[in-house]
């Protein structure tokens, strides 16, 4: 049947003038990724944010110029306050993160490994994610007076809620042909949870982690703004009160600048951690 | 012959494997009906049957796999069982070697993952990831795998099942081969009936929970594929000349006329 039909069309003139057709598909993967590719959309608000405040069609009270913004975090640095405030503000994300981290991991660990945890704490858990978080703040206050304590408290919620969430799901979703697998091989239980449940959890842990190293910048300023005494958020609000755009925009940029550090340094932790996975981002 | 009686006298010593009055059931379904078998040591056994014959069942239950499956019967195993799954199963997060290494301990077993990879012709690729190998190169390793537990009975569920025919026939020589080194006992699940009759010693048919059919395959020596006879066809091609009848007999069991054979290989051929 082939040959027979391609002979003769290989041999008219018309046939060899035609050009090939093109025989590789196009690719439905997004190509590869230009160096730095994430900086590229602020750099472009950057600029247009330049531009215009240059061109003098931005009212400098409302958006104040971004060197204006940089000559202010200048004032702000030398004389000392934005540094206290920055480490303040570092140290509450800081601790709540480490503790809703903790309580996270340790929580999602006891519900997936054994059926007690779970009945135990799942419920439980999904109660407390019911409730929103900064609607537990008057309560906190009363309980734990209005110091870092309860600060460090509500970033913690914030925290562990994504962290369990996801990282429960993982662990309770493990492949059955690996459990299957491990009795085979005759893994002790610890093995099993270290070699095989452990593992085979990280991809669901990573995107609970993201989303709690989001969730603690955002409680943070929240709690700033409504009562601190120093921090970031503090700051601004004082700010708000005389009328400085400038601080303020200073205020919001080093949160975006901590957000986005702290994004990126776990997704290098996870290509690490993960690096056995082979998929569209690399 | 002689290879042939030397069988026959540790078959009278101890089977690897027996099952007595084994049955199994799922949800008020019997799918297994007091199965009596002995598997004999260093025996290369197919096990062949419809899909829902009970052949996996078979296998989950001599493997110890069978958990909150009501069922009864004695079963006597040996202890250092392997399973070959038709899903090389291997971790995606563990490197090759790791995989093949899963459940053992020390530098001893790491130098006997070593050479299980070179036996099955992964030297070199210890240190890759199971994503990048191709489905023979899995299987392989799960071979490997179970070769370092160096195994009294290997269970092999449909093993070659998802892989295209050509590396379905390398891996048929391989596991012959193997099986000639190590000698463990060997079951192997499988619905093809020339890949029983090409691998095994003997060939059960399971047919509605019980043993339909049990056949011995009379294989001429030497016992390699790959040597050919002195001055005549190699094994394979006797194995297939003397399969033909096997063949027949296994179809019949299996419940496939020759007429509904032929038919369908005309349709092949159209």
């Amino acid at each position: 049947m082939t040959t027979t039909a391609t002979t003769p069309v290989v041999s008219t003139p018309a046939a060899q003038a035609r050009p090939l057709p093109r025989t590789r598909r196009r690719t439905l993967a997004p190509g590869k990724r230009l160096p730095a590719s994430r900086l590229i959309g602020p750099g472009l608000v950057l600029v247009l944010w330049a531009a215009a405040s240059a061109a003098g069609q931005l009212d400098p009270a409302a958006i104040p110029a971004p060197w204006t913004v940089l000559r202010t975090a200048g004032h702000l640095w030398s004389d000392g306050t934005l540094s206290t405030d920055v480490l303040t503000s570092l140290e509450r994300a800081g601790y709540g993160f480490a503790l809703g981290l903790t309580a996270g991991v340790v929580l999602a660990l006891a519900a997936g490994l054994s059926r007690v945890g779970e009945a135990l704490i799942d419920g439980t858990v999904q109660l407390n994610r019911a409730i929103p978080t900064l609607g537990l703040i008057p309560l906190f206050i009363l309980w734990l007076g209005i110091g870092e304590t309860f600060k460090i408290a509500i970033i913690a919620i914030v925290v562990y809620i994504p962290i369990y969430l996801n990282l429960h799901a993982a662990l309770s979703g493990i492949d059955h042909r690996f459990v299957e697998l491990a009795e085979v091989q005759g893994l002790s239980r610890v093995r099993f949870v270290r070699q095989i449940v452990i593992p085979g959890a990280l991809p669901g842990f990573f995107v609970g982690l993201r989303l709690g190293v989001t969730g603690s910048w955002l409680s943070l300023v929240v709690l700033e703004q409504i009562n601190a005494t120093s921090g970031l958020g503090y700051l601004m609000f004082q700010a708000q009160n005389y009328g400085r755009t400038d601080i303020i925009l200073v205020g919001l940029l080093i949160y975006g600048v901590f957000g986005l550090v702290s994004d990126s340094a776990v997704r290098i932790v996870e290509r690490r951690v993960l690096s056995w996975r082979r998929t569209l981002s690399n | 012959m002689a290879t042939h009686t030397e069988q026959l006298t540790t078959v009278e010593e101890a089977p690897a494997v027996r099952l007595v009055g084994l049955t199994r059931s799922f949800d008020g379904r019997t799918v297994l009906d007091g199965i009596d078998l002995d598997l004999p040591a260093g025996q290369f056994t197919a096990l062949l049957g419809h899909s829902g014959s009970g052949k996996s069942t078979l296998l989950r239950a001599i493997a110890g796999l069978d958990h909150r499956v009501t069922g009864s019967g004695r079963l006597a195993a040996p202890e250092r069982v392997s399973v070959v799954f038709q899903d090389s199963r291997l971790l995606p997060w563990r490197r090759v070697l790791d995989n093949v290494l899963l459940g053992t301990d020390g530098k001893e077993a790491a130098e006997r993952g070593r050479a299980a990879l070179a036996e099955v012709g992964l030297a070199g690729r210890e240190r890759a990831w199971p994503n990048e190998l191709s489905g023979g190169e899995a299987q392989r390793a799960a071979l490997a795998r179970s070769l370092v537990r160096e195994p009294e009975l290997l269970l092999a569920d449909e093993p070659f099942g998802a892989l295209d025919a050509l590396t379905r026939i390398r891996m048929h020589v391989l596991l012959r081969e193997l099986w000639q080194r190590h000698r463990p006992s060997v079951l192997l699940v499988t619905h093809d009936v020339d890949e029983a009759i090409v691998l095994a010693d003997r060939v059960l048919v399971l047919d509605r929970g019980r043993i339909g059919l049990d056949l011995t395959i009379e294989r001429p020596p030497p016992r390699s594929y790959r040597d050919p006879l002195p001055g005549g066809p190699s094994l394979f091609e006797r194995s297939r000349e003397l399969g033909g009848e096997y063949r027949e007999r296994l179809l019949t069991a299996l419940g496939v006329t020759a007429h509904q054979e032929h038919a369908e290989h005309q349709e092949d051929h159209q």
